[in-house]
């Protein structure tokens, strides 16, 4: 493991799951919730607590939509491309998006603010657009509000 | 606690802006409840203010809003430009019949003494003192449906689950609710969780399950917060866990998340999902009632059906099963979305067609503009033109003409709307979201992407369109579940009412 807080973060991660049946998923969910992504190196210690090979670890990571296996921005933008969103305006959206960061769909801009990602549905479908950043969902998002809403993405961390 | 104002504090609510004019409204010293919503989404953040023991509506509130808003609530409120008078009264929610969200919005969704004063929980003490077996048959004399899509008989699932032999068995709650335009399913566990929580507990009883799971998608982190904190305080009150309302008897759930799949929201790759595996489609049978979650017996539904359970248990299944038309019994959970002036959750008797839904609900488009497309029953499901708008709403009706309703959801397009696009996205969605079993989804639907790029183009139209054709037949007819099955039902539909857009 490259990290010592990334083994730590693993290690931790296995040991509440690894005796919970199907405890996979909420240990993945964990290990991203935590770092912010997977580790390809922590595959094999998973692998070896659940009992699996490595290609059926990889194989669960890679089917779920929601985890990555390298680092992504400090914020996840998520905009909705699903047919209620689009009935008033998400492709537009998605473009304006698009133009605005320099980046696409699964791209986190060079400042590092941002990772761009589509969502489909957010259950918000009477008040679309809709976008999520992080656990925030946004409504009735305009043009305007993107811009505002990303602006404030990029404002460097106050620590 | 004196409340004085309530704001709801649903995910829409929130998303317009609710928690800002919270903010404001607390800063001014008012006595302000969270509530859940009551889903006129239109209105949201709406107000509601105790005046003279009624509730009045006003909405939607910004936080610009909050000082004039204070002002008149002093001198007259009514003069207020966002005064919609007593909220039971406002039309829009008035001629609702609501059964299974007739405490949405009303107060904490968080409350149990709320919950218990609105009748909660008086299902799960009957069925306490009723054997398994007749649970299952007043669930059976219901008519009661499954609400998460394909409309199964529920108490025939829970008869099955009841007379599988084996020492565990589960109740999973599929909360997967992937199907773009619906919020239902949210809008319960956000507003009135105890319901949900209190149907799958009867549920265990009834078929002899101790251990539950709600599979929640990981796109709704706020319902997430709010089932977390239901089910430790239900497991504080000793409705869920060990020995129920000191009966002896044991039931307790587990909250699991999806990670971003919506074929997870199919039974069968849901439970694959729960065990920790790819959310695979499994072939039936065996059926989840007989072999599911780790190979036992397993009830799975819908949170509606199983919140729905609570409601038969409490009022008797008469008093359900006299809700309704034909074989469509209780009510109808609508949510009107997309491009309509007036969208949130509708609750209705089954049989209304959908131009009223459009018309007395939703109020027309949100862009002022003629409707022109409605897509009912989510990503699967058809787009009616304005010519099927009077089918009555009702599972056999809608399936004559082609149609289904699912789960519920009613998208509506105006006339800016480009069919062939939205055909392009059916088979664009199924592309991305297949589980890649079989190859008529996972490569039709790329090819479908494709040929209706050519079709649009006027790349040898006709035998294009022929293909097109020829894709739909496989799919339909070589896939193992809906999700490869029905993409053709929107691609087709869409050819048929709205060939003009096809070049
Ligand atoms: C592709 C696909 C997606 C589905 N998504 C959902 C869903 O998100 N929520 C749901 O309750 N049922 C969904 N279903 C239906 C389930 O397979 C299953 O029928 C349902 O959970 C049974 O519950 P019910 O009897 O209460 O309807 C889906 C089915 C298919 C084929
Ligand atoms: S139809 Fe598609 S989603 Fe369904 S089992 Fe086949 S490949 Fe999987
Ligand atoms: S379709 Fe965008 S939130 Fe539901």
């Amino acid at each position: 493991m490259s990290l010592p807080v990334e083994s730590d973060a693993v290690a931790a991660a296995i040991q509440r799951w690894e005796n919970e049946p199907g405890g996979l998923l909420p240990l993945l969910q964990e290990v991203q919730a935590t770092l912010g992504f997977i580790p390809p190196e922590a595959v094999p210690g998973i692998a070896t607590a659940f009992n699996l090979s490595r290609a059926e670890v990889h194989g669960v990571i890679s089917f779920y939509h929601d985890f990555r296996t390298s680092p992504g921005g400090r914020h996840r933008v998520q905009i909705c491309r699903a047919e209620a969103c689009q009935a008033v305006g998400a492709r537009a959206l998605e473009r304006h998006a698009t133009t605005l960061l320099g980046a696409g769909f699964g791209d986190t801009t060079d400042d590092g603010a941002i990772t761009l990602e589509p969502v489909y549905c957010l259950g918000n479908c009477a008040c679309g657009p809709s976008v999520r950043i992080d656990d925030c969902i946004h409504g009735r998002v305009n043009g305007d509000r993107l811009e505002a809403l990303l602006a404030a993405c990029r404002q460097p961390e106050v620590s | 606690m004196n409340v004085e104002a309530w704001l709801p504090r649903d995910t829409s609510a929130v998303a317009v802006g609710a928690d800002a004019v919270a903010d404001a409204l607390l800063k001014a010293g008012v006595e302000l409840m969270r509530n859940g919503s009551r889903g006129a989404f239109w209105l949201e953040p709406l107000l509601e203010v105790d005046l003279g023991g009624e509730r009045i509506g006003f909405g939607p509130v910004t936080v610009a809003d909050v000082p004039d808003l204070l002002a008149a609530l002093k001198s007259e409120p009514a003069s207020h430009p966002l005064y919609l008078g007593p909220v039971d009264a406002i039309p829009w929610l008035a001629s609702q019949q609501r059964l299974t969200f007739r405490r949405s919005g009303l107060g904490d969704p968080l409350c149990l003494d709320h919950y218990r004063q609105l009748g909660g929980y008086a299902g799960l003490e009957r069925a306490l003192d009723l054997s398994p077996q007749e649970i299952v048959a007043e669930v059976t004399a219901s008519g009661l449906r499954g609400r998460g899509g394909a409309a199964f008989p529920a108490g025939t699932k829970w008869q099955t689950v009841l007379d599988a032999p084996a020492a565990q068995k589960y109740v999973v709650c599929n909360a997967d609710e992937g199907d773009s335009g619906t919020f239902a399913d949210r809008l319960l566990m956000e507003s009135d969780p105890y319901q949900l929580l209190e149907g799958m507990a009867i549920a265990g009883l009834a078929v002899g399950a101790t251990a539950g799971y709600i599979y929640l998608r990981s796109e709704y982190p706020l319902a997430q917060r709010v089932l977390e904190s239901a089910i430790e305080r239900a497991r504080a009150a000793k409705l869920l866990g060990a020995d129920i309302l000191v009966s002896g008897r044991t039931f307790d759930i587990t909250l699991r998340l999806g990670a971003g799949a919506y074929i997870c929201g199919e039974e069968t790759s849901l439970l694959d999902s729960l065990e920790g595996k790819r959310g695979m489609v499994r072939v039936k049978p065996p059926l989840p009632a007989v072999q599911g979650l780790f190979g036992q017996p397993t009830l799975v539904h819908n949170v509606l059906t199983l919140a729905a359970a609570s409601a038969v248990l409490a009022e008797g299944a008469a008093g359900y099963q006299a809700l309704g038309t034909g074989r469509s019994r209780g009510t109808l959970t609508l949510q009107l979305a997309g491009n309509i002036r007036r969208g949130g959750l509708v609750e209705v008797p089954f049989g209304i067609s959908l131009r009223q839904v459009l018309e007395e609900f939703g109020g027309g488009s949100l862009s002022g503009r003629p409707i022109r497309a409605v897509q009912v029953g989510g990503p699967l499901g058809a787009y009616l033109p304005e010519s099927l708008w009077d089918t009555p709403l009702d599972y056999e009706a809608l399936a004559g003409v082609g149609a289904l309703l699912g789960h519920g959801g009613v998208v509506v397009f105006d006339d800016t709307v480009d069919m062939a696009q939205q055909a392009r996205f059916a088979m664009e969605f199924c592309a991305v979201e297949s589980c890649g079993k079989c190859t008529p989804c996972r490569i039709g639907s790329t090819r479908g992407v494709e040929v209706i790029d050519r079709v649009v183009a006027g790349e040898q139209h006709e035998a294009n369109l022929a293909l097109l054709e020829d894709l739909c037949d496989t799919m339909e007819h070589g896939s193992l579940c809906a999700m490869g099955g029905l993409t053709p039902n929107p691609v087709r539909s869409a050819l048929e009412h709205f060939t003009e857009d096809f070049g």
